[in-house]
Order: C-alpha cells, then structure tokens, then sequence
C-alpha cells in the first residue's frame, strides 16, 4: 500500500506547503486556503517517486488531465479536458442522507478542516484496458462515514453526482441516466484505500478529473471512482449503479479488476499503461490483493463481477 | 460537366485527399500528437475512415443512377481499394502495435469477441473485392459474376458498421447514422430491382469505359 505516513498533514498546513514548497517562509502559515494551489507539479516529485512500486512509474500530469473518461463532459477522452471549462466547483456543499443519526449537509470547507490530507499514488485500472499511475491527494472516506454516523442498518454506501446540464455538456445527452450513481459495500467503503480525493500532482482537482472532491478505489475498474460527488446515502440494500443499469451483463455491481474475468467484448487479461507501447499484464485487485482480497473470501468472483 | 473525363481529371487530387490523412496519422504517430494513448486514437482514425470510404462507395454507385451524374462511377473503384487500404492499416494496427503479433491472443480475440469477428468476417469479404478490381478480371469474370462477387459489399458495409456499433461504450449516435445510410442506400437498390428489373441489368454502373 502506497500512503505516505511522512506527508500526513492537515488540510490547510498541506496546502501551505505546497504552496511555498520551495520558498520557506515562515509567514506561510496564515496562507489562503482554496486558492492557487498551482505551484509547479514537477518542481518535486521525489514526494511522490518513493512512494512508487518498482515496477511502475508516474503518469504525467498533462497525460492525467488530458484523457479522461468523464461522460458529464462529452463521450470523448478529450471532451472532459475541452469542455469543463465552465464548471464552477466552489462553493460545494455534500449531502449526506439515508440511514444516519441525522441527515445534513456538509459544506466541502467544513470537511476538509476536520480530516486529514495526505498523498496516495494508486494504480487506476480503466474497465477498457488502460491504465495510469496518479499522485492522488485525498483522505480516507472512513472519516467522511465517522463523521456522518451511520446507523447500524447501513450496509451500502452510494454515491451521486452533480446534475448541471448547463455547466456540463455531456448531461445535455442522455447517453446515461444522469446524475452518474454509484456504490460500494459499506466494508469496502471503510477499507483505508479507499478514499475521497481532492487534489492531485499538489493541485487542487482540476475539472475534468472530479472537482472539488471525487472518490478512488484504485483495486475497482475506474467507473466505481465516481467525480464531483454532492450526495452520500447510507442503505441496507445494494444500490443501483449506473453503468450496471446501462449494460448489466457487462458491468457489475462490485467491478473488480480481475485478470480472469473478461469483458463480454474485451480482455482484461492485459491493459495498456498510458505512456508505454506493449501492453501488460493485468494483477488481481489491480495489485492490491494483499490489502482488499479478504473483502471477497466467500464472494464468487465470476459471477459477482 | 460531369462527364467521364472530367470525373478522371479529378483522380489525383482525390487521391492525394485520400491518401494524406493516413500519412498524417503516421506522422503524428511518430512525433507523439495522436494523444496519450496513440495507438488507440490511430486504430480509431483508420477504421472510422475505411468505414467513411465503403459508405461512399455505396453511395456513387446509387447516386450514378441519376442520369447527368452516370460517370461518377469512374470514381469508385479508386475510392474502394483506398477503403481497402485503410482496413488493412487498421487491421495491421490492432495485430502489430496493439497486440505486438501475440498471435495466439489475437486468434482468440476474433473468435470469442463477437465484434472483432464482425472486424475480421470484413476485412476478408474485402479481399475478393480488392483482388478482382482490375478490368482485366472483370473481362476474364464477364461482368456478370464479377457483379455478383461485389455484392459482397453489402455483407461489408452491414458488418463494419456493426464492428463500429458494439465497440462503442454509451453514445450510439455515429455509428447509427452510418447504420442508417447503408440500410437506406440497400433499400433503395432493392426496390429499384423489384420496380424496374431492367435496369439491374443495363451498363448504368459499369466500373469503366469501354470503347
């Protein structure tokens, strides 16, 4: 597992560092929060190149940014990049709804005082056969369901995003059933992979990728990541996903990344590391079986894909 | 106007439009602009447009019924073995730069994946087609069979645009609009036979001249 005890730090302290990383300054401490963050990706990346398996190398952070699958934005991997331009992440509140002590809404800001940042360079295994490596930075969601007290009914999380036609041109189409909804096994939920990110390379979550705060269960086929989340609801019944809903014969509710189980139309025996020629093979849990493979001890994986 | 000479005149620019967005790829492709992830975006760019070239193709020989447009189809022959000649790219693509010549992977490929076998069942239906192009072939078939051979184009067109159809996640919207022209181009040539089977056989889309 790839967590940086040394880079944990509160929210508003993370910012500041990365902000005067390289200047020093003792008055950084009374810094702005939520403002440019844009200090340069590059200058350090050593933060993150230790955190690194052998085996794998960061994705860039233009490579990151420039091919997404984000259909809010158009069904293109450059629509995301091209189109987010006029989607407004700030001010952004969470609802958190369902089976809870008491339903209520967040505002992000107040979240983000009350958990900690820290960086995670995962593995994201897309379910077409490619795959990135992302300096992600995020919290844990376990904090977030900590927080919002769930009762103890609650078996599933699920996860909604934003509706704004207006600022999102691909939700003009209705290529899928908008908003975008998905889910995790409350288990899987409280899993210290899984996590809410918000930034990523040091930047605050650009657009395209999830702004202002997206989930990433890097050992799930990337479409369980679900961006720019507004609602959380706590069930006692598995809850409906979007992708399972579109094609439920090939895309299931848990979407594993599994070597053994292949898309009806595609492999997933091998991916294609965006940035590399041949292709690779592709690991279990996406590499992550040490950490998660006990979640699915008595689940049949074949069947439950 | 539209006559046969002029329809030859225009030969070599269209094929030099035909010819350079494939050069273009290839260069794009080696300088690293195609993207992120390149060998995708190429293998995209080349089926889309071998795709937009048997749709033309179809679409000259329905459009050389109208009378003052008859000697467009000088023009088909050239513009079907370039739709040959972007399938074999693409097909090259997905064998040497996706796969790396794992053969054993690709053979399973195109019998498990119903629309790689789509792909594959159409690029072979186009080799008959490519090979029996010259005149010579058409006088040693006699016009008749080599009619008959080119209506491959139909099991062509129909699977192709089916390959493009399920390969595609969500958004259906292109490869429907390629679906529904070939479909509307299909029916009008089958209710122009039933209507008037003399003109089926007439010379009206004889692939070139004869003096």
């Amino acid at each position: 597992m790839k967590i940086l005890g040394s880079e944990i730090t509160p929210y508003r302290t993370y910012l500041n560092r990365r902000k005067f990383i390289k200047g020093s300054l003792a008055s950084a401490a009374l810094a702005t929060v939520a403002s440019s963050v844009f200090a340069n990706h590059d200058s350090d990346l050593s933060i993150y190149n230790k955190n690194l398996n052998e085996n794998d190398k960061l994705n860039s952070y233009e490579e990151i940014t420039t091919y997404n699958n984000f259909y809010e934005f158009g069904t293109h991997k450059k629509h995301p990049h091209l189109n987010s331009g006029n989607f407004k992440p700030r001010p952004w509140t969470i609802k958190i709804d369902g089976l809870v002590k008491k339903p209520q809404t967040f505002d992000l800001e107040k979240i983000l005082s009350n958990v900690t940042i820290e960086d995670r360079v995962y593995r994201l295994r897309c379910v077409e056969a490619w795959s990135m490596v992302i300096p992600w930075q995020g919290f844990q969601l376990s904090e977030l369901i900590k927080m919002a007290e769930p009762l103890s009914s609650a078996k599933y999380v699920q996860f909604v995003t934003v509706f704004r036609p207006e600022e999102m041109p691909g939700q003009q189409k209705r290529t899928i059933i908008w908003p975008y909804r998905e889910g995790l096994r409350m288990d899987e939920a409280m899993n210290p992979l899984t996590i809410l990110a918000t930034g990523l390379y040091g930047h605050e979550m650009p657009n395209q990728n999830g702004a202002p705060i997206r989930l990433v269960v890097p050992w799930k086929y990337g479409f369980k990541s679900i961006k720019s989340i507004v609602e959380i609801r706590f069930l006692d019944t598995q809850p409906e996903t979007s992708w399972e809903t579109l094609a439920p014969w090939e895309y299931g509710f848990y979407a594993n990344v599994n070597p053994n189980v292949n898309h009806p139309r595609w492999s997933q025996g091998t991916e294609r590391r965006i940035g590399e020629f041949k292709r690779r093979e592709t690991l279990m849990f996406n590499g992550y079986e040490e950490e998660v493979a006990h979640l699915y001890k008595d689940l049949d994986l074949n069947k439950f894909y | 106007m539209f006559s046969t000479r002029n329809f030859n005149r225009s030969k070599p620019i269209l094929f030099i439009l035909i010819l350079f967005p494939s050069l273009l790829w290839a260069y794009q492709f080696v300088t690293g602009d195609l993207g992120v992830n390149p060998i995708e975006k190429l293998m995209d760019e080349l089926g889309l447009m071998a795709l937009k070239l048997i749709i033309i193709t179809l679409m000259i020989t329905t459009l050389s019924n109208i009378k003052p447009l008859k000697s467009i189809v000088v023009l088909r022959r050239m513009i079907g073995l370039f739709a040959f000649y972007y399938v074999c790219l693409h097909f090259s693509t997905y064998i040497v730069l996706d796969h790396f010549l794992d053969m054993q992977f690709i053979i399973q490929d195109i019998i498990k994946r119903p629309f790689i076998t789509f792909g594959f069942i159409s690029f072979l239906f186009l080799i008959p087609l490519a090979s029996t192009s010259t005149n010579n072939m058409i006088k040693r078939l006699g016009f008749k069979l080599w009619k008959k051979i080119h209506y491959l184009i139909y099991p062509v067109a129909i699977l192709a645009s089916m390959h493009f159809y399920v390969l595609v996640r969500a958004d259906k919207t292109e490869p429907v609009i390629y679906m529904g022209i070939i479909i509307l181009l299909l029916f009008h040539r089958i209710f122009k036979r039933l209507t008037r089977p003399q003109l089926a056989q007439s010379r009206g889309s004889f692939p070139y001249r004869q003096d």
